[in-house]
């Protein structure tokens, strides 16, 4: 037999096949939300033509911490301690500002043990894209509710949650994120726009992912199964996303689509579904996930979006290169400086 | 500030009337006692650097309590001409400024001390074996302070005034003190002060003859030498150590750390051309955020550090345990104090020697090192970072409160000679030549691997950083002979680090068979200890300052050359004699003699003598 002609693969504008944005093989449960979340971050990155090595990938710990190990080899990763994601990731981005970060957290993470760094880090609005795989439960200690699970939701056990959830996204909104999404893993067009999107926002992008867990919250009585998601699941507009580096000009329907310009030039375009929805009028999105919540609807889309609030990296003024590679005589003052402090001891 | 004020400089008349033979010149305390919250601070400032420009040796100890307001304070001002600047047990000059402790204070008191106080207290009635001088401190202030708002502040400079007088301080050198402690932009405030200084003076001239023996004599022994308290010199250390992030929480007693190094990072550290800074400060939102921030930045190739206190330390345990498995270099500056929560946060211990030692869960070491002045504070902050990034682990430097917050006689800090050094880190062109690495494999056999930090453009460049199961690869494993291996290998760069952290100081005595072994700041009272022994018991002994742990072999060699080692700890548990025992030979543990001192205060040369003389059975 002759050999077949190669064919020819695909790759970004690096030049890159998506191979090189692939990681580690998957050892979490066979149709977990979260291996979808994951081929959904090697794609946008990869149709972004991001550097992979210079992406910093940072989790917590529990199932979603282990994903990063699970995309993009060639970016660094730090798996940290349970909940604290956000503040290594906030000490990387001040470190080296130039480098785009990416958090995976889970529902444990960040509503539980560590929501505090949570709160802060939105107060802050620290540069990065915060993706929260959601499934209600923890699932590395076997199914107990965590603190988004959603009040009369049951456990396999038959155990029913009654206390009152934490919505990751009000309180993004209410803390000062400057971007906030909810989308489901089994969504592949909205959340590959909404991730992409994410990323070339200038500021934090929280990304709170409906992600059912197969093995301890995927049964009847839950609010986090692939059922119940496909059942509730209520997009506010469809969203599109086209990146800065192609200009082509696709014509559309002014009437029920709104374009937003992003600050790297890139566009997203939101499309009228059934209502009408201002993801930056703060308030108006406050009251419709609120009103959602009573209709037993769960809210998909990029939820809310301010482009112009500060980010830390604005507000502390620092020097564009990263610090590593400061020389010496850059950060450490000279003898007549310190001869002058010295002065001041006399 | 006019300068027509004549400001006499002769000592009083008075002080020719006493028998030269009773007179105690420059070997005494000085204590004030106020009320928290009462602005006494400047008065014994100017106090203290009046006799410092007299060129005799002082330290000035503030020992207060945890309020903002409303309970009792005490400054120590030790004025020494042997230059023995440890705090010292009992204070022969006594100003007693709070009524509401002024009558225990009298009762405290040894014979033969003086003492200054507000007259409404009528003190004088107490004893009849002290040195009164009562002073109407409210009458005086008022003609010196027309804003009765002030009063409360500036009253306090007339003891300054009274002090001066009594003592023979020169009038010229407090002028000169109070001038440089308001600085050029309170000239109206010091003239205020300065007001109330004569007034003190003036009465003191009136109506005082001095009965007590105390007077202090120009000596030339502080000549070059600066005053710093401690945490500005460790905030000055991290400043030409070249800090690139600083991340903290607000704790006493190391928030004038942080404070210190932030103003010092804005003035000397904004790019000249650009007006951008070379650095980063957050104030975290807790400690643990603290920590985790100088991971991720000292990860990403920050010099990334951040100062806390006991409790914070606490908090930091589980990340500094990770960053010592995934070794991650940071600079924890813990400025120790008593325990947890309320009861003694103001004051010091050297509480945290074990818990830094081992601070992880698990099996983790960390070098600590303690500095017991402001030279070493200065020094120490570079060398943590030099040895953090050497050996891409968790450096702890064990400040305390004593040195932290108190002002210190010091020689000025020298510039660094030394080139910053920032530990193995491969470039994208080590990588091209290298073709790959590594990230925790020995190649140079001194345990510490080679890393590379993200944004290094090489496909081959990342890796994956993960707590304790990994291998040499980084990559992610959990078999046991991977773990054993990373394990030893860990160790073994601990024993690596023996002798590249700080020396032992070593001040031997040929034939002593005693030993004195301390660390920090125990140092100037077991400097002193050391001399009574010799002076007042016959008992040479030889002495031991470690600087760091891991201990260096001449610790063990000391220990050899000693019959018995006294092991000086500021806490109950004996935490320093514990962490010796720990790393010693079963024979040479078998020496060392426990001595503790843990009231909260500094620990004081008398103390430490009586308790050597009394193991000793001398």
């Amino acid at each position: 037999m002759s050999a077949a002609p190669p064919i020819a693969k695909k790759v970004n504008r690096l030049e890159l096949e998506i191979a090189s944005y692939r990681g580690g093989k998957s050892t979490l449960c066979a149709g977990c939300g979260h291996n979808a979340i994951t081929e959904r971050i090697i794609e946008a990155f990869w149709e972004l033509g991001v550097e992979p090595w210079g992406v910093m990938k940072f989790s917590g710990i529990g199932c979603s911490a282990k994903t990063p190990a699970y995309f993009m080899n060639a970016s660094f990763g730090l798996n940290a301690v349970h909940g604290r994601a956000p503040t290594v990731a906030t000490g990387a981005k001040l470190a080296n500002t130039t480098l785009p970060a990416i958090v995976v957290t889970g529902d444990g993470d960040t509503a539980s043990i560590g929501i505090g760094h949570f709160m802060h880090m939105l107060r802050r609005n620290v540069p990065l894209v915060y993706v929260i795989e959601n499934n209600g439960v923890y699932g590395l200690t076997k199914g107990q509710f965590s603190a988004t699970a959603d009040f009369g939701s049951k456990l396999k056990t038959g155990v029913v949650n009654d206390t009152q959830p934490v919505d990751c996204c009000l309180a993004a909104i209410e803390m000062g994120a400057t971007f906030v999404a909810r989308s489901f893993s089994g969504d592949k067009r909205q959340l590959s726009s909404i991730l992409k999107a994410a990323i070339a926002h200038r500021g934090l992008a929280v990304v709170d992912v409906i992600s059912p867990c197969v093995t301890f919250n995927d049964h009847e009585g839950s609010t986090r199964s692939y059922q119940y998601m496909k059942d509730h699941d209520e997009p506010v507009h469809e969203v599109d996303f086209i990146p800065s580096f192609i200009d082509i000009d696709i014509e559309f329907d002014e009437g029920t689509t709104h374009e937003v310009e992003m600050h790297d030039g890139s566009r997203i375009r939101l499309k009228k579904i059934g209502r009408d929805y201002d993801p930056t009028n703060a308030l108006g999105v406050v009251q419709a996930i609120h009103e959602s919540k009573a209709s037993l609807e769960v809210l998909t889309g990029i939820l809310y979006l301010d482009q112009d609030s500060p980010t830390l990296i604005d507000k502390l003024k620092m020097v564009e290169e990263p610090l590593a590679t400061l020389p010496q005589e850059r950060v450490r003052p000279s003898r007549e400086a310190l001869a002058q402090i010295m002065d001041e001891f006399r | 500030m006019s300068t027509d004020q004549v400001v006499p400089v002769a000592s009083p008349a008075s002080f020719a009337q006493f028998d030269p033979l009773r007179r105690v010149v420059n070997d005494f305390s000085i204590q004030v006692a106020t009320v928290n919250g009462s602005g006494s601070q400047t008065a014994n400032s100017v106090l203290m650097r009046a006799i410092f420009q007299m060129g005799i040796p002082v330290s000035g100890k503030n020992l207060f309590p945890s309020n903002i307001a409303g309970l009792p304070t005490w400054f120590t001002i030790r004025v020494s001409g042997d230059g023995y600047i440890g705090r010292r047990r009992d204070s022969e000059f006594f100003v007693a400024m709070n009524p509401e402790t002024a009558q225990e204070d009298v009762m405290n008191l040894r014979p033969g001390a003086a003492i200054v106080y507000d007259e409404p207290l009528k003190l004088n009635g107490l004893r009849d074996d002290l040195h009164f001088y009562p002073v109407p401190f409210d009458k005086l202030v008022a003609p010196v302070c027309p804003e009765a708002k002030l009063r409360k502040l500036v009253r306090n400079m007339i003891y300054d005034g009274v002090v001066a007088w009594l003592l023979g301080i020169d009038f010229d050198e407090v002028h000169t003190a109070l001038l440089k402690q308001f600085g050029a932009r309170k000239a109206k405030a010091a003239e205020v002060n300065w007001n109330a200084v004569l007034a003190g003076r003036d009465y003191a001239g009136k109506n005082f003859t001095k009965s007590d023996p105390f007077v202090v004599e120009r000596m030339d022994k502080t000549a070059g030498k600066i005053i710093i308290d401690g945490n500005t010199a460790s905030a000055l250390g991290c400043l030409f150590a070249g800090v690139t992030v600083l991340t903290w929480y607000p704790i006493t007693p190391s928030s004038s750390l942080a404070e210190s190094l932030v103003s010092y990072l804005a003035k000397y550290r904004i790019d000249k051309e650009t007006g951008k800074a070379t650095f980063a400060v957050v104030q975290a939102e807790d400690e643990l955020a603290a920590i985790g921030m100088v991971i991720g930045a000292s990860w990403a190739g920050a010099r990334a550090m951040t100062c806390t206190s006991g409790p914070g330390i606490s908090l930091m345990s589980e990340f500094v345990g990770f960053a010592y498995y995934t070794e991650i270099p940071a600079v924890i500056i813990d400025v120790q104090r008593v325990g947890p929560s309320t009861g003694l946060p103001t004051r010091t211990m050297q509480g945290d020697i074990l818990k830094n030692a081992y601070l992880s869960h698990g099996d983790a070491r960390h070098p600590v090192l303690f500095p017991s002045s402001p030279e070493e504070c200065f020094a120490m902050a570079q060398q943590a970072f030099d040895l953090a990034e050497r050996f891409q682990t968790p450096v702890f430097v064990n400040s305390d409160l004593d040195l932290g917050m108190n002002n210190w006689m010091a020689d000025p800090f020298p510039y660094p000679e030394q080139p910053i050094r920032r530990g193995k880190v491969l470039s994208a062109e080590d990588l091209d030549r290298l073709g790959g690495f590594e990230r925790y494999k020995d190649l140079d056999g001194d345990g510490v691997g080679y890393r590379t930090l993200p944004g290094t453009e090489h496909l081959a460049a990342s890796y994956f950083t993960r707590g304790s199961g990994h291998n040499e690869k980084a990559q992610y494993s959990e078999r046991p002979e991977d773990y054993v291996a990373n394990m030893d290998r860990l160790a073994h760069k601990f024993e690596v680090m023996r002798e590249h952290v700080p020396a032992c100081e070593e001040q031997s005595r040929s034939g002593a068979e005693v030993g004195i072994l301390c660390c920090g700041t125990s140092r100037d009272a077991a400097e002193e200890s050391r001399d009574q022994l010799e002076r007042e018991h016959g008992l040479r002994a030889g002495y031991l300052r470690v600087r760091a742990w891991p201990f260096p072999a001449a610790v063990s060699d000391f220990i050899d050359r000693h019959e018995r080692v006294y092991v000086i700890d500021q806490n109950r548990d004996a935490q320093l004699f514990s962490l010796l025992k720990l790393d010693l030979t079963i024979e040479r543990a078998a020496k060392l003699r426990s001595i503790r001192y843990y009231s909260g205060l500094p620990v004081d040369a008398q103390s430490l003598t009586d308790e050597i003389v009394k193991q000793e059975e001398l």
